[in-house]
Parts: structure tokens; C-alpha cells; sequence
């Protein structure tokens, strides 16, 4: 496990890094809050509308497909490192693995899940 | 010797110096960009600080520094201030396994050995993948945290576009690891050593590969989610001073691990260009990779070597920026979900035909 300590310390630097610049750069920096300079940027127009609305159901959709191919990719890796032992019995495995996949693929395309316009 | 500054102290110190020397790298990265692309649209670009303009980036930094840190009065400050600090985390921590030299370049520091890379995990290039993907909970929070209407459409767009090429990222990599049988980025290289560069056994891998990183660091042609003319900044719109400079950093940090990454899993890692003269002078490898001059030699002509490369590749991005114009929302998700998904499939697929038929005539 020892090898993974050096990750460890990587991602501590990666928090302490911004934390650190951050805090440093409120002590130096003018801090006069007040005014316009709280209100949401909307190009000069007042803000009339609350932010949180409703969004595209397509965010969604997009999110669900994501999740099935992802799993997807992350069954290949084994998959993948063993891929010379396996042989044939593995293509074979595999293209049918696929297959199921791009049946449902398919039918998300004709369902137009993912027609944007 | 003492187990934990073998294995904690000296690690963290080599974090430190490899995080100095990679923001050192995006300073001049973003000097390199401004003048790359002021080149190419026939202008001179900045060359008003220090000679040539060389002292711009400070400048930059120091602006960000002494300029005022804003917060929106309606913003979720919790998740505002951590949105930054997750996408840097993202990236960061993404550089603990790519090798800038083999194990044969360790050097002794102290009677410590320093390797040439942080960690040799046998699982590398799942770890790259599923810490880089972290970074869109920064981006798509920060939208959201901001309170305001461009910023929670930038990061929507955002967090739709880099999960949807997410999965063709992953997939163009099956190929390599189906070649060498490994998923250690260390001995990736080694397996390019001995045989040659992936890139020429798995080349639709390597453009698939790449246009999937240009888009899943949200570079043009695939910047929409801060399409300026659309968008204004997309999803830090509201972000100002040192949280928007992270922002920023995490941006060009991830172009740098996704052209280490495809140095490091196509082009050879810290092997050296012979050009394929290799076999005609056999002593050319072993000329331009410092195996002449023990491990300190052999460190610095790898970490050369890498360098070089990644800075290639990163000029790639550069050149395709201010080649493309943007694509339209509709057509991007079209090339992720229709072309670069099918495409990278049929691939798997016809590199396990391919491996098949050579242990086949092999055998």
C-alpha cells in the first residue's frame, strides 16, 4: 500500500495549494464589498427572475447515459489487461458484451434522447 | 531507515517541487498561448514586460493577486469558495503517476531514492482517469454556487459536455492496455521500449484520444461552456481575483495532463526521437537517452525528452484553437455520442481481431 502514500501527499498539495494562495491573496488584496458589486452579473440589466429554475430534462438524460457507459468502460479495463490470456473466449465475450450495448444505443437514438435542436 | 520519511516526507517534498515546476509551466504556457496564436493572426502579442515580454506572466499573477476577491451577496459561499479548490485538487493530484524518466534513472538524494515519477501503481491510467473527472463537480458547483444565470448555464453545458466525453476518453485507451497487458503508465513506456511507439500499432486511438482531452478540457473548438459571445465567461462569470486564477490553473494544468498522457501512452514517455534510425545505428537510443552518464544524466535527458514532447502536443492545442472555429452545442454532443463512442467500440473491437490474428500467425 506504501505506493499509493505518495498520491496521498499529491492530493494534499493539490488542496493545500489553493487554500493557501487564496487565503494569502484576501490578506493582500482591498476587500470593500458593498453596493452593486454583490448583484449576479447580468450585463447591466437588473436582475428580475430567480436563478433556480427548472432545467432541460436533456442534462438528465445525458447524465443516465453516462453513467451506463462509463460502467461500460470501467468493465473493459480488467477486461483489456487481460486480454492476451483470454484469447478468443474473450473477443468473443467481449463483442457480445457490446452488442447488448448498442442494442440499448440504438434505441436511445430512436427514442431521440439525444437529439439536441 | 525511517519508514516515514521514506515514504511520506520525501514524497511530499518531490510533490512540492513537481507542483512548483508544473505552475512554472502554466505560467509560460499562457505567455506561449498569447504569443503562439498572436503569431498566427499576424501580431506581435505581449512585448511590453521585460524583454520580449518575458515578464508578462508575473505580471499577470501579481494583478490577480492585489485585485479584489468578489462574492456574489446571493452565492452559496461554502460551495463557492471550495468549487475552486476541487477543480485544482483535480488536476493535481492527476501528476502523482506520469513518469518523466524509467526506474533505471533513480537517483539518490541524501540516501533517499528519488524516482523519476511520484507512484508506480499498477492501476495508473484508471487513477488518472477517475481523479482528472473529479474536476467537473468544481466547474458544474461553482456554476451553480454562483447564484446567476450565465454561470449556472456555462457549467450546465460544462458538466453535459465533459461527462459525454468521458466515456470515449476511456475507451480510446482499452486499445493500449489490450497491446501491453498492463495499466502501469510506468511500464507502458518500458513495453514501448522494447517493442516500439503505440502510436504506430493504435493511431485512430491516439486522434480519438486527443480530440476527446481538447474537449474534455473544454478548449476550442470545443470551449462552449464559456463561449464569450454567448456565454460571457460560462461558469466563472462571477469569480474574480486568486478563485478565478485557480480556475484558470486547473484549465491548463489538465491540457498538460492530457498531452502528458498521450506523450506518455503513444509517443514513447521519456524515450528519445531517433526517427527511426534506431535499427540503423544501434547505438543512437542509448546516445540520446543518457545511458552513457549513469542516472542523474539519464534523469535529466528523460525529463528532456518529456518535456519536449508535451510541449509539442500542447502547441497542437494552440494550433487547433486558432485553426477551428466553435462548434454549435448540438453538433458537439453529435460528434461525442454518435461518432467518438461508435467509433472508439468498433476500434476495441478491431484491435482484439488484430492481436488475435498476429499470436495467431506467431504461433
Amino acid at each position: 500500500m506504501e505506493q499509493y502514500l505518495p498520491i496521498l501527499g499529491m492530493v494534499l498539495i493539490g488542496i493545500g495549494l489553493p487554500v493557501v494562495a487564496i487565503v494569502f491573496a484576501r490578506l493582500l488584496a482591498p476587500h470593500r464589498p458593498g453596493g452593486m458589486k454583490g448583484d449576479p452579473y447580468e450585463c447591466g440589466i437588473e436582475s428580475t427572475t430567480s436563478v433556480r429554475e427548472r432545467l432541460s430534462v436533456r442534462y438528465y438524460l445525458i447524465a443516465v447515459l453516462f453513467v451506463v457507459f462509463d460502467v461500460e468502460t470501467i468493465f473493459l479495463f480488467p477486461w483489456a489487461v487481460q486480454y492476451q490470456v483470454l484469447g478468443l473466449f474473450g473477443l468473443v465475450e467481449m463483442v457480445i458484451f457490446i452488442a447488448i450495448l448498442l442494442l440499448a444505443y440504438f434505441y436511445v437514438i430512436k427514442k431521440g434522447a439525444l437529439k439536441w435542436a | 531507515m525511517y519508514p516515514v520519511l521514506q515514504y511520506f516526507v520525501v514524497p511530499f517534498i518531490h510533490g512540492v517541487v513537481l507542483t512548483l515546476v508544473l505552475l512554472l509551466c502554466v505560467a509560460y504556457l499562457t505567455f506561449m498561448e498569447r504569443k503562439v496564436i498572436a503569431f498566427m493572426q499576424v501580431r506581435i502579442g505581449p512585448n511590453r514586460v521585460g524583454p520580449r515580454g518575458l515578464l508578462q506572466p508575473i505580471a499577470d499573477v501579481v494583478k490577480l493577486l492585489i485585485k479584489e476577491d468578489l462574492t456574489p451577496d446571493a452565492a452559496n459561499r461554502v460551495i463557492f469558495y471550495i468549487a475552486p479548490v476541487i477543480a485544482t485538487l483535480s488536476t493535481i493530484a492527476a501528476f502523482a503517476v506520469i513518469p518523466y524518466g524509467g526506474p533505471e534513472a533513480t537517483v539518490s538524494i541524501f540516501g533517499f531514492p528519488i524516482r523519476p515519477y511520484l507512484a508506480d501503481v499498477n492501476v495508473g491510467i484508471l487513477y488518472v482517469i477517475s481523479i482528472s473527472s473529479i474536476g467537473v463537480f468544481g466547474i458544474v458547483l461553482g456554476g451553480w454556487a454562483s447564484n446567476s444565470k450565465y454561470p449556472l448555464l456555462g457549467g450546465l453545458r460544462s458538466a453535459a459536455q465533459m461527462i459525454s466525453y468521458e466515456v470515449p476518453f476511456g475507451l480510446a485507451i482499452i486499445g493500449v492496455l489490450m497491446v501491453t497487458g498492463t495499466a502501469s503508465l510506468v511500464e507502458i513506456v518500458q513495453w514501448q521500449q522494447q517493442h516500439t511507439w503505440l502510436f504506430w500499432l493504435q493511431p485512430f486511438a491516439v486522434v480519438l484520444f486527443f480530440i476527446a482531452g481538447v474537449a474534455e478540457n473544454n478548449r476550442a473548438p470545443f470551449d462552449l461552456p464559456e463561449a464569450e459571445s454567448e456565454l460571457v465567461a460560462g461558469f466563472h462569470t462571477e469569480y474574480s481575483g486568486f478563485k478565478f486564477a485557480f480556475f484558470f490553473l486547473a484549465e491548463y494544468i489538465a491540457m498538460i495532463v492530457v498531452s502528458a498522457l498521450v506523450v506518455t501512452l503513444f509517443f514513447g514517455g521519456w524515450l528519445p526521437v531517433t526517427f527511426g534510425l534506431g535499427h540503423l545505428f544501434p547505438k543512437l537510443p542509448a546516445l540520446l537517452s543518457g545511458a552513457w552518464g549513469g542516472p542523474w544524466v539519464m534523469l535529466l535527458f528523460g525529463m528532456g525528452w518529456v518535456f519536449i514532447k508535451v510541449f509539442f502536443m500542447l502547441y497542437l492545442y494552440l494550433w487547433i484553437r486558432a485553426t477551428f472555429p466553435r462548434y454549435r452545442y448540438d453538433q458537439l454532443m453529435n460528434i461525442g455520442w454518435k461518432f467518438m463512442i461508435p467509433a472508439s467500440l468498433a476500434w476495441i473491437v478491431l484491435t482484439g481481431a488484430g492481436i488475435l490474428a498476429v499470436q495467431a500467425i506467431r504461433s
